[in-house]
C-alpha cells in the first residue's frame, strides 16, 4: 500500500533524515519512534510530501506519489500534523467539514449526501458529535486533537499519516483514539503511518516499529524485535527495563530512576515476629516478593509479609474477601503486605537464620502436614482442597535476577519435599511418601541491595543456604507440629 | 446555520440598498426618491445622475473592494489585523497612484487605466516586501511582526510621496486630501474605472472562499487537505493587491475599512469564507457609502476627507482587537 523507497530528506539541502525504506501493508500500523531530534517529523513530512525528498521515492499503491495531484494525493492520503493554534476560530462541525474539500468541485456547492455522512460518522466514531457547533477556541487542547482526528477521517483516505495523535490527550482519549485508529485499520483497511512518543503505546497498537537514531534506521520490525531493552536505552540515552505486557504478547518499558541504591537494612530471624493472631515480618524498605500467598501472590514490592493463623473451618470460597476485611481492621496496607493463610498455631513455626561468607537468608515455616499428599498420586483422588499446609517463607539478603527468583523456588520446593520423605510424611489414601500438601505456600522475598545473584540453583552459594535452610527449618516445624499434637491427644 | 446566512445575506442587501439611497438623496439639496426615473426637476435629476450616484457607486465599490481584500488578507494571514491598509498596500499602491498622477504618465493603448495598473503594481511589489522582510524576521509571520512591518514599510513610502509632492513644488492642500483618501469631484468615468477590477478581484477571491477556509489552519494543514498552497496564495494575494490598488487609484488611501468590516461580520456570521467574503463586500459598499454621506454633510459646507471619518471608526477597532487577541493569549 506505502512504500517508502531509500529516503533521505531535510531543510535547505541538509538531511535529517537519511536512507529510510519501509513498507507497511493494508490495514497495517506502522509506529515511528525515535528520541527528540532523531528525524521523526521530517520523515513523516517526507512521506506526506511537504518536505520534498532529497532522495528516494514513496510508492502509493505502486504509483510514484509524485506522479499525484495535490487532490488527489488529498484523497488517498490524510495527514495529521503536530497541533498548532490557529487565528480565527470556526465551528467543530466547520472543522471536519474542512475533511471534504478534496471531494468539492465547481463554482458553487457541491456539498453531498456522502459529505454530511463523511462528516457526520468521523464525528461520532471521535466523539465529538456534542461539541457541532462549538467554536474551537472553547475546547481543550485535547477536544481540538480530536476534531482535528476527525478532519483526518472525513477525508476518507485509505493512509493515514498521524504526528504523535495522543498529544495533549489523557488516557482515556488515548485508548479511544488509539483503539479507533486501530478498528480503522482492522476493520476499514487503513493503513497507519504514525509517530509516537510512547513506546508503550507504540508497541501495544502497532503491528510494526520502526527505530530512528539521527535520522537513520535503528531497528524496524514487529515490537518484540524492536522494544528491546539495551536498544532503546542506548537510542534514547536513558536507563529502561522491558518486561512483558500482563494481557498481551506485546514488550513494554519501564524508566530506570538513576537514584542511588538505598541500603536496605539485613534481614534476621529476629526480624520476625510471633504474635497469637500471626507471623509478621516488617522491613523498611520494601522486599521484592514472588509468592504464591492468598493476598498479593504473583510478583511485586512489599514490606509486609503475613503469615496468618486461622480456624481449620474457614469457608475456603471466601478467603480472599475476608483476607482484605482482616488487613483492613488490623490497620495493614493492603497495597503494601502479602499474607498466607495456615491452621497451624503460630507458636509452632520455625524461624532461622543461615549464612554464608557472601549471603544470608531467613527461613521460616508452618507445617501442617494433616493433609500431606503425594502429588505424584494425587490424580487418584477427587476430594476438595483444606486447610493444613506447609508455608514457606525464605527471605534472601541480596539481589536477584528474576531467574534466580524462580530457581530459588524450585529449590526450596525440592528441599521441602525432601524433608517431608525424612520426617515421614505419608499420603493417607496411597500410603506413598508425601511430596506436600494439597495447598502449599511458598514466598520468595530478596532485599535487592547488593551484588546481583544472577542464578539460585542448588549449587550457588544461595542455593546451597536454601537447599539446607528449608530443609532443617522444615523438619523443625514438621516436628513442633507432631508434638503438639501428641501433646493435644495426649 | 443556513438560516443565519440567508438573514446574512438579506440584511447586508438591504442596508446596501438604504445607504445608496440616503446617499443620492440627502445632502444640500434633498432629492426624492421619484427623481430616479423622473426628470421633470432637471436639476434634481442631474445632481442625482451625475454627481451624487457616481460618487455614492464609486465609494460602494471602493469600499467593497478594500472589506472583501482585507478578509482575504486576513484568512490567508491568519491574522485579524491584516488589512490593505496596516499591511502598507494602500501606501505602495499610493505610491504608484502618485507616480502616475505627477510625473503623468500614461502607457499607450490603456491610457486611463494607467492610474490603477501602476497603482496595482505599487500595491503588489509593497506586498511582496511586506511578506518576505516579515517572514525574514519571524518565520512564524506572528501578528505583530507583520502589522510593524506594515507600519515600518507605510512609513517609508509615505516619506517617498512627500518627497514628490515636494519635488513637484504642486498645491499641497489636495494632495492631502487625496492623501487622506476621498471620493469626492469623482464621476463615472471613475466608476468605470475601478468596476472591471472590482468584479475581476472579488470573483477570484470567491472562488479560493474554500482554500481561505483550509488555509486559516495554516498552509501545511491546507495542503494535506489537498490545497494547491502555492497557487491558492498567489491568486488571492494578486486578487487582494488588485482590489486594493483599483481603490487606491480612485479614492487615495482610505484606512480600515478592510480591517472593521470583516472584524464585524466574523463576529456575527463566523469565520466561514464562503459566506464572509460576499457578506464584507456587501457591508464594506454600506460602510463607505455612509462615512462618505457623514464626511460631506457633519460640517457642511466643509467636506471632511472621507479617510477621517474611516479612521475614526477603524482605529477604536483595531485598538479592541488588538487587546483581545493578547488578552486570549494570555490566558
Amino acid at each position: 500500500m506505502l512504500k517508502v523507497e531509500n529516503i533521505s530528506g531535510g531543510y535547505g539541502g541538509v538531511p535529517i533524515v537519511k536512507n529510510v525504506s519501509f513498507k507497511v501493508e493494508k490495514g497495517k500500523i506502522l509506529g515511528i519512534l525515535g528520541p527528540n531530534g532523531s528525524g521523526k517529523t521530517t520523515l513523516l513530512k517526507c512521506i506526506s510530501g511537504s518536505v520534498s525528498p532529497l532522495e528516494g521515492e514513496v510508492h502509493i499503491e505502486e504509483r510514484n506519489m509524485k506522479t499525484y495531484s495535490t487532490k488527489d494525493l488529498a484523497k488517498k492520503m490524510a495527514v495529521l500534523p503536530q497541533l498548532h493554534a490557529n487565528g480565527f476560530s470556526s465551528t467543530v462541525y466547520d472543522a471536519v467539514s474542512l475533511g471534504r474539500y478534496p471531494y468539492q468541485t465547481g463554482f458553487f456547492s457541491s456539498w453531498s449526501e456522502a459529505d454530511e455522512q463523511a462528516v457526520v460518522s468521523a464525528m461520532i466514531q471521535t466523539d465529538i458529535l456534542k461539541y457541532r457547533d462549538t467554536q474551537m477556541e472553547f475546547l481543550s487542547g485535547g477536544e481540538q486533537q480530536r476534531v482535528f482526528i476527525a478532519q483526518a477521517l472525513a477525508q476518507s483516505s485509505q493512509i493515514l499519516l498521524l504526528d504523535e495523535p495522543t498529544n495533549h490527550l489523557d488516557i482515556a482519549h488515548q485508548k479511544q483514539i488509539l483503539d479507533l485508529i486501530r478498528k480503522e485499520a482492522t476493520e476499514c483497511g487503513v493503513t497507519v503511518v504514525s509517530i509516537f512518543h510512547d513506546i508503550n503505546l507504540a508497541s501495544l497498537y502497532c503491528d510494526d516499529l520502526l527505530l530512528l537514531e539521527n535520522g537513520m534506521v535503528k531497528a524496524y520490525g514487529p515490537p518484540h524485535e524492536v522494544v528491546l531493552q539495551e536498544q532503546i536505552s542506548t537510542v534514547y540515552d536513558a536507563q529502561v527495563s522491558t518486561y512483558a505486557h500482563p494481557e498481551m504478547p506485546k514488550p513494554q518499558i519501564t524508566m530506570m530512576p538513576s537514584e542511588q541504591a538505598v541500603r536496605q537494612e539485613t534481614v534476621t530471624a529476629e526480624h520476625i515476629q510471633i504474635l497469637p493472631a500471626y507471623i509478621q515480618l516488617k522491613t523498611d524498605k520494601a522486599l521484592k516478593v514472588i509468592s504464591s500467598a492468598v493476598h498479593n501472590p504473583g510478583m511485586g514490592w512489599y514490606d509486609t509479609l503475613l503469615n496468618r493463623s486461622i480456624a481449620p473451618d474457614i469457608d475456603l470460597a471466601h478467603v480472599k474477601e475476608e483476607a482484605r476485611q482482616f488487613l483492613q481492621e488490623q490497620q495493614f496496607s493492603s497495597t503494601n503486605t502479602v499474607m498466607m493463610l495456615t491452621a497451624v498455631q503460630t507458636n509452632l513455626a520455625a524461624i532461622r537464620s543461615f549464612s554464608h561468607e557472601t549471603c544470608s537468608i531467613v527461613v521460616m515455616v508452618t507445617a501442617g502436614v494433616g493433609n500431606a499428599v503425594d502429588a505424584t498420586r494425587t490424580f487418584e483422588r477427587d476430594d476438595l482442597p483444606h486447610i493444613g499446609t506447609i508455608n514457606t517463607w525464605v527471605i534472601i539478603n541480596g539481589k536477584l535476577t528474576d531467574e534466580a527468583f524462580y530457581q530459588a523456588m524450585i529449590t526450596a520446593t525440592e528441599a521441602k519435599t525432601k524433608a517431608l520423605a525424612e520426617q515421614q510424611i505419608r499420603d493417607s489414601h496411597t500410603g506413598t511418601i508425601a511430596t506436600g500438601t494439597a495447598t502449599d505456600s511458598l514466598l520468595i522475598a530478596a532485599t535487592q541491595y547488593g551484588e546481583e545473584m544472577p542464578y539460585a540453583g542448588p549449587i550457588t552459594a544461595v542455593g546451597k543456604l536454601i537447599g539446607q535452610g528449608v530443609f532443617e527449618t522444615t523438619l523443625t516445624a514438621i516436628e513442633r507440629y507432631k508434638q503438639s499434637k501428641i501433646n493435644e491427644k495426649g | 446555520m443556513i438560516k443565519k446566512y440567508t438573514a446574512a445575506y438579506i440584511v447586508s442587501f438591504a442596508v446596501l440598498l438604504i445607504s445608496i439611497w440616503c446617499g443620492v438623496s440627502i445632502g444640500s439639496v434633498s432629492i426624492p426618491l421619484t427623481t430616479l426615473w423622473d426628470d421633470s426637476d432637471a436639476a434634481a435629476y442631474s445632481i442625482l445622475w451625475n454627481i451624487r450616484m457616481p460618487r455614492v457607486l464609486l465609494a460602494a465599490l471602493v469600499g467593497a473592494s478594500l472589506a472583501i481584500a482585507g478578509a482575504a488578507f486576513q484568512g490567508l494571514l491568519k491574522n485579524p489585523l491584516a488589512d490593505p491598509y496596516t499591511l502598507g498596500i494602500s501606501s505602495g499602491a499610493s505610491v504608484g497612484a502618485v507616480f502616475t498622477i505627477f510625473f503623468s504618465v500614461s502607457l499607450p493603448f490603456i491610457g486611463a487605466f494607467s492610474l490603477p495598473l501602476f497603482s496595482m503594481i505599487g500595491a503588489i511589489i509593497t506586498l511582496i516586501a511586506v511578506l518576505s522582510f516579515a517572514k525574514i524576521v519571524d518565520r512564524s509571520l506572528k501578528m505583530e511582526t507583520l502589522i510593524l512591518t506594515g507600519v515600518i514599510f507605510s512609513s517609508f513610502l509615505s516619506a517617498c510621496i512627500s518627497l514628490m509632492i515636494a519635488l513637484t513644488g504642486e498645491e499641497l492642500r489636495s494632495i492631502i486630501g487625496w492623501l487622506l483618501g476621498s471620493v469626492s469631484m469623482r464621476g463615472w468615468s471613475h466608476v468605470r474605472l475601478i468596476l472591471p477590477f472590482v468584479i475581476a478581484g472579488g470573483l477570484i477571491l470567491w472562488l479560493y472562499r474554500r482554500e481561505l477556509n483550509a488555509l486559516v489552519y495554516g498552509e501545511e494543514r491546507a495542503k494535506y487537505l489537498g490545497v494547491d498552497v502555492r497557487r491558492s496564495k498567489m491568486f488571492i494575494l494578486v486578487a487582494g493587491s488588485v482590489l486594493t490598488g483599483a481603490a487606491v487609484a480612485v479614492s487615495g488611501t482610505i484606512g480600515f475599512v478592510g480591517l472593521v468590516v470583516p472584524h464585524m461580520v466574523r463576529m456575527v456570521i463566523g469565520p466561514d469564507h464562503r459566506h464572509l467574503l460576499v457578506i464584507s463586500f456587501l457591508n464594506g459598499a454600506s460602510l463607505l457609502v455612509i462615512c462618505d454621506l457623514v464626511s460631506r454633510t457633519i460640517i457642511a459646507p466643509t467636506e471632511l476627507p472621507i479617510g477621517v471619518i474611516t479612521a475614526f471608526i477603524g482605529a477604536p477597532v483595531f485598538a479592541y482587537i488588538f487587546l483581545k487577541q493578547r488578552k486570549g493569549r494570555m490566558s
